[in-house]
């Protein structure tokens, strides 16, 4: 007898509605039984957890901060892989994002009107992020170098870069010698909605709706799917595949330097430590968790942000070590994660003589 | 279509989560009536860092021992500085939390912008200096007890190079190198103390990393301004001497430590938790040295020789009957530069904001 996978030749609905359903249940189990282990009550947990999380309005309005960059560099990261183009750098883009709306914020609002510093801020942090992502790009295209490590090696280039700026030229001379820049001036903030969460959870849906419309009704949306599907057909049919990267991947670029600069103009107001806290990485399971879609991702951004802020609780409420909120963390993204395989495959027991299938 | 199996799943997390446990009253709790008050610690690295965390923590338990029922204490480790920490500062404020202590730099600004929503909430920040009515800071002379560490080490260095692993170029750290230099210069001009940043608090692998540079580049005894055990444990494996913090880290480690300047917390928790039980709590910044007990050397380890320690013992006795201060002059910068005139001694103000090496030191004051 041998367990073969067995690719779904077309997607069951059923599948799609509870496999998700299936292994978010496996993970709690799971957790569960990993609570139990250190005498906790699992469901005491989680409803801290919970509690935490969406509990009251200023908990929820938390989740969503840690949810923005989540989201913005989450819409990034799928594009990219939806044409297969492996971007592991959305942290680097979003550092280097952060790191050129600070420029702008600290240095520019002696030759710029007050009102436009922060409109140009945003703009030039996007071009940067885009600069980020379109260098590993271009060496794609033109001399075929794997992505995966450029955008990886250039996330540390960005992050040490930005380490660089606060220790040292851009550090604030009163901050007694504290590494971080100053505090920008007030009319380069980016404008509070409710609590600390600001403007980018706007830029987030907003962007979020015109790329599903992107990919799903125009012609660069079919061109860009047909790349990532079939790259040889692509080609056949005349599709530019070179030029096709180069625009998803600037994009991509320009949606994680979003996330930073509404980082560094939203919540810290300056650029400093904590910048660069693996929301760049966490999208990529944000993405992986919506599946590539781009209005899933905004919903799975807000449940990944939750899990996070959730994490504190573990140790706030339940008195569990930090690395206890961690190892939760990791327990309950993997069944899901894992899931997702069998959205597009299923098992099959293949016995000596009749076959069945499972699932 | 793919999107529904996850909005899905995040409505039935909802749902689950909701309909058990909303019933179950695990609401914020309210500021409890009578007389138990409920005390938050942020700590910045894990407990079992065996260093900075670690003596917090200690502190927090002294608190719960000496102040009984009155009080009911608890604990988050691991919050990184930076616009995180304010969330979680919020939390244990929304909580009902009376009293939330702040323990690194970093957590200064997100504690005074949280602060300021909260009048009722006691907030100490340790080792910062912005202050509000209901915010006030809390720290200890730490350059005291270094400086009679520096004694142990200039004397014990054969090399006349001490390694110095530093977290970062800021004036707490900065005030700290210097006093052990002073200290470590005052019994061996020759002695010279190379610095190397490392730019993180906890970081067991760059702790480690950093003292064996500086063993590699010639020191024989390690002293360090950290969060863990690892630049003496680094020393150690060399068959190398070093000089503890924090905590009393021969420990942990073994009699390679010589001797280590150590905190103690627990007093100043115990008394500030009083003060607002008895509702006698005032803004104030809090400086305590050797004096108050906030701060002292550890026992030696008996690889120290009795001639050392008299010497110890004799300026800690200057220090403790006011009679002379670490920095009293003349001190001279890395230049040769006088600083500080003989017969002249630094203000408190002088020494929080100090950005420059004495001489004697190796490395940059800032980055």
């Amino acid at each position: 007898m041998r367990i073969v996978f067995e690719k779904r030749k077309t997607l069951s609905r059923k599948a799609i509605f509870l496999v998700p359903l299936f292994s978010f249940f496996i993970s709690l189990l799971l957790t569960a039984i990993l609570l139990a282990i250190f005498k906790t009550n699992p469901f005491i947990t989680y409803a801290a957890m919970f509690q935490g999380a969406f509990g009251s309005w200023p908990n929820f309005t938390e989740t969503l901060v840690k949810a923005i960059p989540l989201m913005l560099a989450g819409l990034g990261v799928l594009i990219a892989f939806r044409l297969k183009f492996w971007n592991i750098g959305a942290e680097g883009q979003l550092a280097f994002g952060g790191i050129a709306a600070t420029w702008v914020a600290l240095f520019w609002s002696s030759f710029l009107a007050s009102w436009m510093v922060l409109p140009t801020a945003i703009l030039v942090g996007m071009l940067a992020g885009a600069l980020w992502a379109g260098i590993p790009a271009l060496l794609k295209v033109r001399l075929k170098v794997d992505e995966v490590l450029t955008t990886l090696m250039l996330n540390y280039v960005a992050i040490l870069f930005a380490e660089h700026l606060y220790y040292g030229p851009w550090r604030d001379p009163k901050g007694f010698g504290f590494p971080g820049t100053p505090p920008f001036p007030e009319f380069a903030w980016l404008p509070r909605i409710a609590g600390r969460a600001h403007l980018g959870l706007v830029f987030a849906i907003v962007l979020a709706l015109v790329i599903w419309f992107i990919l799903n009704r125009t012609r660069l949306g079919f061109e860009l799917e047909v790349i990532g599907n079939n790259p040889s057909a692509a080609q056949t049919q005349g599709i530019k595949i070179a030029k096709n990267i180069m625009i998803a991947l600037l994009v991509a670029g320009a949606l994680s330097g979003l996330a930073g600069v509404c980082e560094v103009t939203g919540i810290s107001r300056r650029l400093q430590q904590g910048l660069s806290i693996g929301y760049g990485y966490t999208a990529i399971i944000v993405a992986w968790l919506a599946q590539l879609n781009p209005i899933a991702a905004i919903f799975v951004a807000v449940l990944i942000a939750a899990l996070l802020v959730g994490g504190d609780q573990v140790q706030m409420m339940m008195g569990l070590p930090a690395a206890m909120g961690l190892v939760m963390q990791g327990m309950l993204l993997f069944p899901m994660l894992a899931g997702a395989l069998f959205t597009e495959y299923k098992i099959r027991l293949i016995r000596p003589r009749t076959s069945g299938s499972l699932v | 279509m793919k999107k529904s199996g996850i909005i899905l799943a995040l409505v039935v997390f909802v749902l689950f989560t909701w309909v058990f446990f909303t019933g179950w009253g695990l609401g914020p709790s309210k500021a409890e009536a009578g007389e138990t008050q409920k005390a938050a610690f942020i700590y910045v690295g894990p407990i079992g860092d065996l260093g900075w965390s670690w003596e917090h923590e200690r502190g927090r338990k002294m608190l719960e021992e000496k102040l009984g029922d009155k009080v009911k204490s608890t604990y988050i480790e691991s919050v990184p500085e930076g616009p995180d920490a304010a969330r979680v500062i919020r939390q244990y404020a929304q909580q009902g939390y009376k009293v939330i202590f702040a323990t690194s730099f970093g957590y200064m600004d997100p504690m005074l912008e949280v602060a300021r929503d909260f009048p009722n909430v006691y907030f100490e920040h340790c080792s910062g200096y912005k202050t509000a009515p209901n915010m006030s800071t809390y720290f200890g002379r730490m350059y005291q007890p270094r400086y009679l560490s520096g004694i142990v080490a200039g004397k014990m260095t054969k090399a006349n190079v001490i390694g110095y692993v530093a977290a970062f170029p800021i004036p707490e750290v900065i005030r700290g190198i210097n006093a052990f230099t002073l200290g470590a210069r005052s019994v061996n001009p020759k002695a010279q103390v190379r610095v190397v940043w490392t730019n993180t608090w906890f970081d067991p692998v760059k702790e480690r990393e950093a003292a064996v540079a500086l063993l590699d580049a010639g020191a024989d005894l390690i002293a360090q301004h950290q969060d863990t055990t690892e630049p003496q444990k680094a020393a150690k494996e060399r068959g190398l001497l070093s000089i503890g913090y924090d905590s009393d880290m021969r420990g942990f480690v073994g009699d390679s430590v010589l001797v280590s300047p150590v905190w103690n917390w627990g007093a100043y928790y115990v008394d500030t938790v009083k003060a607002i039980l008895n509702g006698t709590w005032k803004t104030h910044q809090y400086w305590g040295g050797l004096k108050e007990g906030i701060v002292e050397l550890s026992d030696f380890s008996p690889m120290v020789p009795q001639a050392t320690k008299d010497m110890v013992a004799a300026k800690q006795q200057l220090i403790l009957n006011g009679s002379w201060d670490v920095f009293y002059g003349p001190v001279k910068d890395q230049s040769g530069k006088e600083v500080v005139a003989a017969g002249a001694k630094m203000s408190d103000s002088e020494m929080l904001n100090m950005s420059w090496f004495v001489e004697g030191v190796i490395g940059k004051a800032g980055k």
